[in-house]
């Protein structure tokens, strides 16, 4: 009765190219250098999560089309419309377990590589080198803890200018994304980030290296990660810490062995007094 | 309707009310079984001595790097480990020792929270002396050196060969 | 038997004016009532909505202030979800489940009467936050401590309004479970109950399981705040994470809360359309009562950052993921109620087969955020903001639309207009897609949520979204003049509008007389 204001077959190509626009977007966004994706994978962990996420986008894919392929053809094949007279049938146990059954199975073959990063994800042991990072409202702080560079400790700060957030000035290329003084680790080794905080929840993470761990006061807690190349990757505070949360960013520098022992011998000159930050927490 | 039916729903009524009001006391039940929680997985930290069986065996086998962390929330105080880091073989007692000082003009109190990583370190290690056993009061300017003796017990899983333990120091408000 | 009189006591003699609203004990009237208030919160859920995409429209500091764009994330997830969509649920029950099972009324109408009137209290105290020293509430919709024991008097206000929005809500479940219980008409096994009714009574259990352990929360809180208790303080020996397990174990329940009605309404809708029985009545409903078990045991999937144990992470990846498994039987059986049906597309057809294609898009993206690896590096982006406005808007306000332009002809006996309708849902739809879309690629590329400005490489995508949500806000001002339109006048609707329908709504005249089931129905 009132179906008729919905000139069926318009609509449905209509339905159809909306989808189609949809998941060509997601097409394009597959592509390891798109901006729109996850940052190219920069260690072992990235990698097998972006590897396991794109098995999963494909599944997802398969049974979006299974599924809304019967639907849709369903949409235009068996509507009133055209004199389709509704069948009666509304149970069926065997079909009830397949569908039960199948999906299970997809889910354990998904489950399986998930399990065995998450376990590697944990193995935090022999780490080359520790860096203890403790967020506070609104900064990092850093204390290399154990291995080459033991004792640096510095705080790390967003470094661009106010005028550029206001916008009385042009932005910069790294616009909130750069700070006084980053994060340098030497490549290939395995550094192991404790995370702590000062006063409120923060998190740490720097997507390239498949890294993120909340930093809780009065808790440390740890993750790990080994750069596979050189280079500088950017992260952000990714848990609610009130005001400045959107202006506390992460910039890991990743150097040769060479370069970084350069680096570290440069630091502690410059520090002769070299104050472990936490004694500034005020 | 009839009454019967009103009679049925105020008994429903009781009964929901009932278990809502238990839901209420489940949600601070949820407290100690956290603690508890942790206690057995050996997660959380407990403010006391712990007795150690006395012929523990040294596992000279393996040993463990353990990395000394401190660090100060709400307090002008400095607070930092003498050596950063150590080795130990499990079984072993070890004493290691943390320094603060009060940078401030006034006498202050603290007390320290430990935290350990990986979390079940909390289960292996066994301390018989900590300065986290007791608040720490500092006159101005004093500096105090503190010992932190334990043992990590052998039994600690066979793949754990690095772990840190950290320490907070949180300002204790007057009268507490 | 204070009841009883309650229902009949209104025969003949209904106060008129504000009183009659005030003082109503008629289901229908509450259900109105319920029906109203999340539409006005719901609006001003979406005002908060507009001005974070404002903000969000291009890099930089524009029209929020930091604090002050915190304070309006904070506000409309908690509008949205306790202001908006669960009064919007419960509205329908009071409407449409007296009128499903041939019940007079509900069980406690003066309770009835008193869980609609909290809410108001409760919304004007989160709205007049903003206006307090300090400001409204800004620690997120989750309000995790130590963050939350930062803020001022507004954080205070927005606790009570949660402890009132939590009395509220538990008087409802508990109407609705007792309603539904004991108020059947003779012959209605629970078997026979229409979905809608079912899915009510498994959410309305959920609620009394879990709000009063989200009242328990923000006691806490409370205390802490005030009283000198350490709960989540790790200075006295409490510990932050600590308040996440037990939010969460409030809060994973709660979103299925908000899902579950809907799961009910869509299950009454695709039926009716395809004129043809629901596949697989009893797996949907076993099938709900499985999600709603699940839902409780998987709480800690929020938290896969905190640092928890590897078993931990292990065991709640594993039970989230079998969520998904009675969620597809769900979509499947829809799939298979349309197969071969006759179906026409009128507008509560086409909201709920919008529904079933977004929401799949959703609990694609739910399953995706389930595997731990992947978790952990969309959790707290852009990726969950899309992945929860997905089930939240085009899942619960979907349904929830699709409910009105279902039943809105019993309602007030009048047809609405059902071009306006359509394009209501067009729009709805394009719009949604183009605001949230595109929040995936954000969250992916990494942009996390709850910033008010953003680095560069996202500004692009930002506009689009806004652009989106601004489309989408304003299609919501045009279904409230699709409904003022059909409140006033229009073509006289029929008692069975829908062909297909076939529960015992519809029996009824249109529109529904004041009392109706009186003498109860006798079911076949
Ligand atoms: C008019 C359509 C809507 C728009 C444009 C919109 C927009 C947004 C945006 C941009 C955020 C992100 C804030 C941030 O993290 O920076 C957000 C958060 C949120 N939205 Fe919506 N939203 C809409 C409708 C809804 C509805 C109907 C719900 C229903 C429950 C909802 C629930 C939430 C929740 C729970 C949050 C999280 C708040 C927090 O981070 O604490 N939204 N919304
Ligand atoms: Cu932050
Ligand atoms: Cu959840």
């Amino acid at each position: 009765m009132w179906g008729e204001y919905m000139s069926s077959k318009s609509v449905m190509t209509l339905l159809g190219s909306a989808t189609l626009a949809l998941y060509s977007s997601m097409a394009f966004s597959l592509d390891e250098t798109s901006k729109y994706f996850h940052p190219q994978p920069q260690s072992v962990i990235a990698q097998e999560t972006y590897d396991q996420h794109i098995l999963a986008l494909w599944i997802c894919l398969a049974i979006f089309i299974v599924v809304f392929g019967v639907m849709f053809y369903s949409i235009l094949k068996h509507r009133k419309s055209t004199g389709y007279k509704a069948a009666n049938f509304h149970h069926s146990t065997v079909v009830e377990i397949i569908w039960t059954a199948i999906p299970l199975l997809i889910l354990i073959a998904m489950a399986f590589p998930a399990t065995k990063t998450v376990v590697a994800m944990k193995d935090t042991s022999e780490p080359d080198i520790t860096i203890k990072a403790t967020g506070y409202q609104w900064m990092w702080g850093y204390d290399y803890l154990q291995g080459e560079g033991e004792g640096i400790s510095f705080f790390s700060k967003l470094s661009t200018p106010v005028a550029q957030v206001k916008g009385t000035e042009a932005k910069g290329e790294n616009y909130l994304l750069e700070v006084d003084n980053n994060v340098v680790v030497p490549v290939g080794k395995k550094i192991r980030v404790i995370t702590t905080a000062n006063d409120v929840l923060h998190a740490w993470w720097v997507p390239a290296f498949g890294v993120k761990q909340d930093a809780i006061p009065g808790f440390i807690r740890d993750t790990w990660f080994t750069a596979n190349k050189p280079g500088v990757y950017r992260g952000q505070c990714v848990e609610l810490c009130g005001k400045d949360h959107g202006y506390m960013p992460i910039v890991v520098e990743v150097m040769e062995a060479d370069k970084y022992t350069q680096w570290v011998a440069d630091k502690k000159k410059a520090s002769a007094a070299v104050v472990n930050t936490a004694a500034v927490g005020n | 309707m009839t009454q019967g039916v009103t009679k049925i729903n105020l008994e429903m009524l009781k009964k929901l009310l009932i278990f809502s009001v238990i839901m209420f006391g489940f949600g601070y039940a949820l407290v100690p079984m956290y603690e508890k929680f942790c206690e057995v997985t050996g997660i959380n930290n407990l403010l006391q001595p712990d007795v150690v069986d006395k012929n523990i065996k040294v596992d000279m086998t393996r040993t463990i790097a353990i990395e000394l962390d401190a660090n100060v929330r709400g307090l002008p105080w400095q607070f930092k480990p003498l050596q950063s880091n150590v080795k130990i073989h499990p079984g072993e007692s070890l004493e290691v020792m943390y320094e603060i000082s009060n940078v401030s003009d006034q006498e202050i109190s603290g007390q320290a929270i430990p935290s350990y990583s990986p979390r079940f370190l909390e289960k292996y290690m066994k301390k018989f002396e900590c300065f986290c056993f007791t608040k720490q009061v500092l006159k101005p300017g004093e500096t105090r050196q503190m010992p932190v003796k334990f043992v990590i017990d052998p039994q600690i899983p066979v793949d754990v060969n690095t772990v840190t333990i950290s320490y907070t120091f949180f300002a204790l408000q007057p009268g507490k | 038997m204070a009841v009883v009189q309650d229902v009949h006591g209104h025969h003949d003699h209904h106060p008129s004016g504000i009183m009659r609203w005030v003082t109503t004990t008629n289901h229908k009237d509450i259900g109105t009532m319920y029906l109203w208030f999340s539409f006005a919160m719901f609006l001003v859920g979406g005002f908060l909505a507009m001005g974070i995409r404002a903000e969000l429209f291009m890099p930089g500091i524009q029209i929020l202030e930091p604090e002050l764009f915190n304070s309006f994330t904070t506000l409309h997830g908690l509008i949205m979800v306790f202001g908006a969509i669960m009064p919007a649920f419960v509205g329908l029950a009071n409407w449409q489940v007296p009128l499903m099972i041939g019940a007079p009324d509900m069980a406690f109408a003066r309770m009835n009467n008193w869980s609609f009137w909290l809410l108001p209290v409760a919304g004007m105290l989160l709205v007049s936050s903003f206006f307090v020293p300090g400001g409204a509430a800004a620690g997120g919709w989750t309000f995790y401590p130590p963050l939350s024991a930062q803020g001022g008097m507004g954080v205070d206000m927005m606790i009570f309004a949660v402890h009132i929005l939590g009395a509220s809500s538990i008087m409802g479940a508990i109407n609705i479970i007792t309603t539904i219980l004991n108020m059947r008409a003779p012959g209605m096994t629970l078997m026979k109950m229409p979905m809608f009714v079912w899915t009510w009574l498994i959410t309305a259990y959920l609620l009394v399981l879990v709000m009063p352990v989200l009242a328990g929360t923000v006691t806490m809180l409370l205390t802490d705040r005030h009283f000198g208790t350490s709960f989540f303080n790790a200075a006295g020996g409490g510990d932050p994470v600590l308040f996440q397990h037990i939010f969460w174990f409030f809060g994973h329940p709660e979103v299925y809360i908000m899902i579950l009605p809907a799961f009910g309404i869509v299950s009454e809708i695709i039926p009716t359309f395809s004129r043809k029985p629901l596949f697989g009545y009893s797996s949907m409903v076993y099938a709900t009562a499985s999600i709603a078990i699940l839902s409780c045991i998987v709480w800690a999937h929020h938290m896969f950052t905190v640092g928890m144990p590897t078993v931990g992470q292990l065991f709640f990846m594993y039970a989230t993921m079998l969520i998904a498994v009675p969620t597809g039987v769900k979509v499947f059986n829809w799939t298979a109620t349309m197969w071969r049906g006759s179906m026409t597309f009128e507008t509560p057809m086409l909201f709920a087969i919008g529904f079933i294609f977004l929401f799949v898009i959703g609990g694609f993206s739910g399953v995706i955020c389930a595997i731990v690896p992947i978790d952990i590096q969309v959790q707290d982006t852009y990726y969950v903001i899309a992945h929860f406005h997905y089930v939240l808007v085009s899942g619960a306000l979907f349904a929830i639309f699709g409910a009105v332009y279902y039943w809105l002809p019993k309602w007030c006996g009048r047809m609405y207009d059902v071009k306006l309708a359509n394009m209501h849902f067009w729009l709805s739809m394009i719009f949604f897609n183009v605001a949230f879309f595109v929040q995936h690629f954000l969250g992916l590329a990494g942009m996390p949520r709850r910033i008010p400005d953003y680095s560069l490489q996202f500004a692009d995508f930002n506009m689009i979204s806004s652009i989106g949500a601004f489309g989408f806000g304003l299609t919501q001002l045009f279904f409230l003049y699709i409904v003022i339109k059909c409140i006033r006048g229009g073509e006289k609707a029929a008692d069975r509008p829908w062909e297909g329908g076939n529960t015992l709504e519809w029996t009824l005249p249109s529109p529904a007389p004041y009392h109706t089931f009186e003498t109860p129905p006798v079911i076949k």
